[in-house]
């Protein structure tokens, strides 16, 4: 086997003047994490309205809610990310393109809204599935007490079908963290694209991507991990969530 | 008559058999004499070098040099045939692909220095080009240091990105540095002003330069980031039978008027796909090179000499 | 808005976009999906044997492909299939394995995982009383499998089976990091030479909608067919 292995190289200086190649992967690391948060507000935001809208009684609301769910989920996330990061500023005004196009970090927003929005389909569909699993009658009731629609959704329906989805939710959440290594594609050199750049100034392939498939694993535990906790703190004693 | 005829055949046939024990093939040469197959990696947008035809097939100055060492390994393992086929890279991964089997030779515009030699091998040297950027006049960028705080793009895996990498280093730039997977793309992201330059070797940035759109709208930099660097064909390291093969090739051809003619046909005249001529007459370092091939590290120590129009390709003066 | 757009570079390299990029993109999903049911039904029996050791094997090898990128193990296969080319055939050097061959390998790999849990959930979804039956008749655990239980899996899933397979169909795109010619790689280059992206990259847009649309509403007609009470 003609490859030859330095383990050693992630004490080496990086040509990007940053520190070591360890360092390099660490604050690939930090990018991966901030852009799949910010990807993930905006996917719950846009998905928890798109969700609500699917199980709104209206004929217009469902269908809106179908067309999004259904844009979203039949391109591929690689293609939709060019959609943002290339077409739309051709498609604008000529300013407002320079502009888009110039913005420093250019990278970074079009992959968290790329990708949150790619994700807000998913998440419409697990909130539509956890509110179809909740009891006729809870509905039926609250409109017997009087409660508007929208306060039926606010106090009754979605605090308990956001606790039953929560599971569906967590793997969500994973996606929304793998998902950010396709925005490599668009010049954001996150975790993957940080173990690529060490591979390429340093020729050690497969250390690189050791690192990188390590650091994965370990945001997967730490993931898991901690919407575990989050569960049973916002767990409701006695309902099939509660334990 | 027949009887002497099986004889015949015997004695060439025990001829042949001996000759092959006599040289124990090893390498990249035992690989092709067992496949009867060469895979070449080409390159798809590094012109004139190694890109490809409106057929989509692979063409270029290094693609015709590689076709010269096919035919002396042909000629070295007395093959009646050897297919060639065709694997393209990109710069990032040029050398995994080598290091890995999928491709026996690297016919592009891969600069040869010490780091890589440190993976790879490489043949005599084909071109000689600095690293420099290109962009667009309205930018108005007169020296590196004039890219502080802008967004510049390269190309992944190339010297070119990790030069561009150091002096940003070095001198403190803040550049935003992306990087794009192939010279196409590079190139792209300046001509729709994403990236204010884009930096690689020379000639590359001369032969976008003449295909664009707009060639009168940039301009190639007078600041390179580095001395001039030799391109050299790659090969596997540790793999001496094939390289002297190659090295043979390569010395034949550069020393002959083969060599000179071949130069021409790419750089002086009008290349397919759309008839460019690169206007590139070949510069004193680069004959000097062809008359006695060498394998760097070769000291240039030159100078550049003032250009005098933004578009003409620079020259390279001793002193 | 449009008026200096030339859409006609698409008609022009249909050929290509369609019989180079179009058929790779088609042919890996094809074969990366019956290798990936095939590989992760063998996996989700694994983990449903009563051997320990088996089943902690399976669990750790799906877990593994379910926590990393895909893009991260398109990369690692692409650099890697080679070498194991080489331990598995004791040659001296690492096989030379095309494009194709090492994304196809990633993605039967890659999508193995996710079949698994797919038959996993299927053959747990089958009433005790099935292979009950079957042992009482004397079947062994292989013809139990392989005529009695799979089968029946095979047909509740294969919506969700389906489902998947479109998703494999819009993850193949992901080989356009290894500057692979499938339908979006080829788009792609077409756009970078003649500069024409918004074109070609609405375009691609467009063609994955209608295939993965079109499939979904095929299967959910197929849902609504097979779907009985038993």
């Amino acid at each position: 086997m003609n490859y030859h292995w330095n383990w050693w190289i992630f004490w080496e200086p990086a040509p990007n003047g940053t520190g070591t190649y360890l360092d390099m992967l660490l604050s690939g690391l930090v990018l991966t994490i901030e852009t799949a948060i910010c990807a993930w507000i905006i996917a719950l935001a846009f998905g928890s309205i798109v969700g609500v809208l699917r199980t709104l009684p209206s004929k217009t609301a469902s269908w809106v809610g179908f067309a999004w769910v259904e844009f979203f989920r039949n391109t591929p996330l690689l293609v939709q990310l060019f959609l943002w990061f290339f077409v739309l500023p051709e498609l604008l005004p000529p300013s407002w393109g320079l502009w888009l196009k110039q913005i420093p970090n250019a990278p970074f927003y079009t992959a968290a809204i790329g990708v949150g929005l790619f994700m807000s389909a998913r998440v419409a569909e697990q909130l539509r599935a956890g509110i179809g699993s909740l009891p006729r009658g809870q509905k039926l009731a609250a409109t017997a007490l009087g409660l508007t629609t929208a306060q039926t959704y606010r106090y009754v329906l979605l605090p308990m079908a956001f606790r039953i989805i929560m599971p569906p939710l967590t793997s969500e959440f994973l996606s929304t963290i793998k998902n950010t290594s396709v925005a490599i594609t668009i010049g954001l050199i996150e975790l993957t694209g940080e173990a690529r750049a060490m591979q390429e100034f340093s020729f050690q392939v497969f250390e690189a991507f050791t690192a990188a498939t390590l650091l994965y694993l370990l945001i997967n535990i730490v993931v898991v991990t901690a919407m575990r906790f989050l569960e049973r703190g916002l767990a409701v004693p006695g309902y099939i969530t509660g334990k | 008559m027949k009887h002497l005829r099986m004889i015949g055949l015997a004695l060439a046939a025990a001829f042949c058999a001996g000759q092959a024990n006599a040289e124990e093939l090893e390498g990249t040469l035992k690989k092709i004499k067992e496949t009867g197959a060469i895979t070449i990696g080409f390159r798809d947008s590094s012109i004139p070098f190694s890109y490809l035809d409106d057929n989509q097939k692979p063409i270029g100055f290094a693609i015709d040099i590689c076709y010269r060492i096919v035919d002396a390994v042909k000629k070295e393992l007395k093959l009646d045939k050897l297919e060639v086929q065709f694997n393209p890279v990109t710069s990032s991964t040029r050398i995994p692909l080598l290091a890995n089997g999928t491709i026996d030779l690297e016919c592009g515009s891969t600069t040869n220095n010490a780091d890589r030699q440190k993976q790879v091998s490489f043949t005599n040297t084909h071109f000689l080009t600095a690293t420099r950027y290109v962009s667009k006049k309205s930018n108005k960028i007169g020296s590196i240091d004039d890219l502080k705080g802008k967004s510049v793009v390269s190309t992944s895996g190339t010297t070119n990105i990790k030069q561009l990498t150091e002096a940003n280093a070095a001198r403190n730039l803040g550049i935003n540095i992306i990087p794009a997977k192939e010279h196409a793309e590079s190139f792209l992201m300046v001509e729709t002003d994403r990236a204010v330059a884009v930096v690689l070797d020379d000639i590359l940035l001369a032969s976008f330069v003449a295909g664009s759109k707009d060639p009168d709208a940039y301009v190639i930099s007078g600041d390179a980031f580095s001395k001039p660097e030799p391109y050299g064909i790659m090969l596997r390291r540790d793999d001496p039978t094939f390289k002297k093969v190659a090295d043979g090739a390569t010395a034949a051809l550069y020393q002959s008027a083969d060599g000179q003619k071949l130069y021409d046909k790419w750089f002086t005249q009008k290349i397919p796909p759309k008839g460019l001529n690169l206007n590139a007459p070949i510069s004193a370092e680069l004959k000097h090179e062809f008359a006695m091939p060498s394998i760097p590290p070769i000291r240039i120590s030159i100078r550049r000499c003032k250009v005098s129009q933004p578009m003409q390709w620079p020259a390279y003066c001793m002193g | 808005m449009f008026a200096n757009f030339d859409f006609d570079v698409i008609r022009r390299s249909l050929g290509y976009l369609f019989f180079d990029g179009m058929t790779f993109t088609l042919t890996l999903t094809g074969l990366a999906a019956l290798g990936g049911l095939i590989f992760g039904t063998l996996i989700a029996l694994m983990r449903l044997s009563g051997l320990k050791l088996l089943g902690r094997i399976a669990g750790l090898y799906v877990d593994l492909m379910r926590s990393l990128p895909l893009v991260l193990v398109i990369f690692w296969f692409y650099f890697l299939v080679p070498y194991i080319g080489q331990w598995l055939t004791g040659s001296s050097r690492p096989i030379r394995v095309g494009a194709f061959t090492s994304s196809l390998v990633t993605f039967i790999m890659f999508e193995a995982a996710y079949f698994s849990e797919i038959m996993r959930a299927g053959i747990q979804s089958i009433s005790k009383g099935q292979p009950a039956a079957a042992q009482s008749l004397g079947l062994t655990y292989g013809q139990t499998m392989r005529y009695v239980v799979l089968p029946q899996a095979f047909r509740n899933m294969l919506p969700v089976l389906l489902t998947q397979t479109i998703v494999l169909f819009q993850d193949t795109s992901l080989v356009y990091v290894l500057s692979v010619p499938d339908f979006l790689g080829a788009a792609s280059k077409v756009a970078q030479r003649d500069g024409r992206l918004v074109e070609m990259y609405l375009f691609a847009a467009v063609v994955y909608f209608s295939i993965s649309f079109a499939a979904s509403l095929g299967i959910r007609r197929l849902q609504a067919r097979i779907s009985f009470v038993h």
